[in-house]
């Protein structure tokens, strides 16, 4: 049989397209989120660009005048082994530290920034990365600091403070960045 | 009040707007024996029309990186015929080719064509598909996507996905200043566009069950926020910034509500279903271990998810009405995470860890729960199915670079993509 049925095409590109001219430089896509409005019932932040950083550690660290470069506050980062989140007793000083410093400074805010390394799967390594964090929090209300100065995120392996598929890199991304808040 | 669904307007022109390089050169690393012999020979073209594109180049890309052909190489064929009348039969079955593909390009006033193509059966010389579509110049493309759809279907009685596609994250330069986005693109790579573009992490892009829509995880603020974009308008709706953790969305197959983790103030993971509607939440997991990483079964009555409640991570099913209690599906091996079903139900993949490395495994989940590992590499992590089910999008790396990779369900097929820019991250393959 010499049948020949002919399909008309909705073109998907082109309907995609029709609203957004392709005018930008297609090396340098422009950052989403720079011409979002802030919407008025949103909480603060949440239009707000996605290419400003906030201060990282050490330099709200340095902000607050907290030491940058010398004695135990400029070690804020807290190491793990592999699928561990036990604080080990190299550790205990920094630690001790930071509860110094956050139960004389009542107002003092800390943000505790769990992190893995690359291996397994994205998503649990989120929950790991929590995990971490949370042994540290604990740490921290057990040398009594208000659970109220503490805040926790975890980047899972999101964040990797090196790069690398080795344990030299993977050692120094199983961590807990002690940040305070500025 | 609403301010979990406030809704930021507008993405749309800036995101959909640009255009990301990376399109992907596939290296098959573990081909089939009993791939089916093709040849797409190719098309009758005026010069106009051939500058603008190789119709039957695609078709036979689309059909050798499904892993079920092996297409002839042009150099090897004997002779170009368009037509039936011009098929030396006998010739191209003694070149070992099952079928072939003839056809032509035409063009129809000033930017359409007229796509004319026939599949032949070359032992029995029976026509099996005779088709004509017509296309403008942009959408030469996604015909000659469809040539290959029904080209697969008609041979396999498989529906082809080549016409599908996938979202996917490309983390660009170095730390400390790393950039995020997540990109759609058509199944084959070409065509990328960068929908969401960021500083800080991106993650877990699930598609709606139509298509329209991505849910993610941004930490654009530097905590884990759900969002909800829909691609055509770039209209974007903030669905869970709940203090602690936001993360693993994954649409129920109505499209209606949300399953995703959330975590207590303590830090305790629990998954979670949100109405879309209304925002509410109903708490579906409570154990002091991690739980997370739901997804559907294809009833919407039941999560899979991952748990780490017995020690290591394994993998765990539950009905979402209360008093539902979890039941353990995986117990080979001390990792099993992140399931991802099968569009039929008819199997789970997920990553595994064998001898230290990660990789994708599948899960009978009809018969005896028979597990297969299908893939060899040391970071095989992110598995999607294509739509049809026939093969497995995940994600690996590849000379410390994150690539995605493609596996056949059945782990007899297994090719890299590899992309000329980006650490790609986190497949997501579109529905139909």
């Amino acid at each position: 049989m010499n049948k020949v049925i002919s399909i008309a095409l909705l073109i998907a590109a082109a309907a995609l397209l029709s609203g957004c001219p392709k005018k930008h430089n297609v090396n340098e896509p422009p950052v989403a989120g720079t011409q979002v409005p802030e919407s008025s019932s949103g909480g603060a932040g949440e239009g707000a660009s996605t290419s400003t950083r906030p201060l990282d550690a050490d330099a709200a660290n340095a902000a607050r005048g907290l030491g940058e470069g010398t004695g135990l506050l400029a070690r804020k980062v807290i190491y793990f082994d592999f699928d561990k989140s036990e604080i080990k007793p190299e550790f205990a000083d920094i630690i001790a530290t930071a509860s110094r410093n956050l139960t004389s400074n009542p107002n003092l805010k800390v943000k505790l920034e769990g992190n893995t390394d690359n291996r397994g799967t994205r998503e649990y390594n989120i929950g790991l990365g929590e995990r971490r964090a949370q042994a540290v929090r604990r740490a921290l209300m057990l040398q009594g600091v208000a659970e109220t100065q503490i805040t926790t995120v975890s980047f899972g392996a999101e964040r990797p403070a090196v790069e690398g598929d080795d344990e030299n890199a993977w050692s120094k991304n199983r961590r807990v960045e002690v940040v305070y808040l500025p | 009040m609403n301010r979990h669904f406030s809704c930021l307007a507008l993405i749309a022109c800036v995101g959909l707007g640009s255009f990301a390089r990376a399109s992907f050169v596939v290296e098959v690393t573990r081909g089939q024996t009993e791939a089916i012999p093709i040849a797409i020979v190719p098309f009758s073209t005026p010069a106009e029309a051939a500058a603008t594109f190789d119709v039957a180049q695609l078709v036979s890309d689309d059909l050798a990186r499904s892993g079920r052909f092996k297409t002839m190489d042009r150099q090897d064929m004997i002779d170009q015929p368009h037509t039936a009348a011009n098929i030396a039969f006998d010739d191209w079955r003694r070149l070992n080719n099952d079928y072939m593909v003839v056809g032509s390009v035409q063009p129809q006033g000033a930017d359409h064509f007229t796509i004319t193509y026939e599949l032949y059966n070359v032992l029995t010389r029976q026509r099996l598909l005779g088709y004509q579509i017509t296309a403008n110049r942009p959408g030469l493309r996604s015909a000659s996507h469809q040539v290959a759809d029904m080209v697969f279907e008609k041979i396999l009685g498989i529906r082809g996905a080549f016409s599908t596609r996938i979202a996917y994250i490309s983390v660009l330069g170095h730390l400390p200043l790393r950039t995020f986005q997540l990109i759609v693109a058509d199944a084959d790579g070409e065509n990328p566009r960068v929908v969401m573009q960021s500083n800080e992490p991106l993650m877990s892009p699930a598609w709606s069950p139509d298509g329209q829509t991505l849910a993610y995880v941004s930490f654009e603020d530097r905590l884990p926020t759900v969002y909800v974009q829909t691609l055509k308008t770039g209209e974007r709706h903030r669905v869970s910034a709940h203090a602690g953790v936001n993360q693993a969305p994954a649409w129920s197959p109505d499209g209606k509500k949300l399953a995703l983790t959330l975590s207590t103030r303590d830090g305790n993971l629990d998954v979670y279903v949100m109405d879309l509607a209304t925002q509410l939440l109903s708490r579906i997991t409570d154990d002091p271990g991690i739980d997370t990483e739901p997804q559907w079964s294809k009833d919407g009555q039941s999560l899979y998810f991952t748990s780490d409640r017995a020690g290591g991570p394994q993998i765990y099913k539950t009905g979402i009405k209360p008093g539902d209690k979890p039941r353990r599906l995986t117990f080979q091996g001390s990792y099993n995470a992140r399931p991802r079903v099968s569009p039929d139900e008819s199997q789970l993949a997920f990553v595994t860890q064998e001898d230290g490395a990660y990789r994708i495994a599948t899960m009978d989940l009809r018969g005896r729960g028979d597990v297969q590992v299908l893939t060899k590499g040391h970071f095989d992590v992110s598995p999607s199915y294509a739509p049809n089910g026939a093969v497995i999008l995940y994600a690996t790396r590849d000379k410390g670079r994150g690539v995605l990779a493609l596996v056949s369900a059945d782990g007899r097929v297994q090719q890299l993509l590899v992309s000329s820019e980006g650490e790609l991250q986190e497949p997501a393959w579109a529905p139909f």
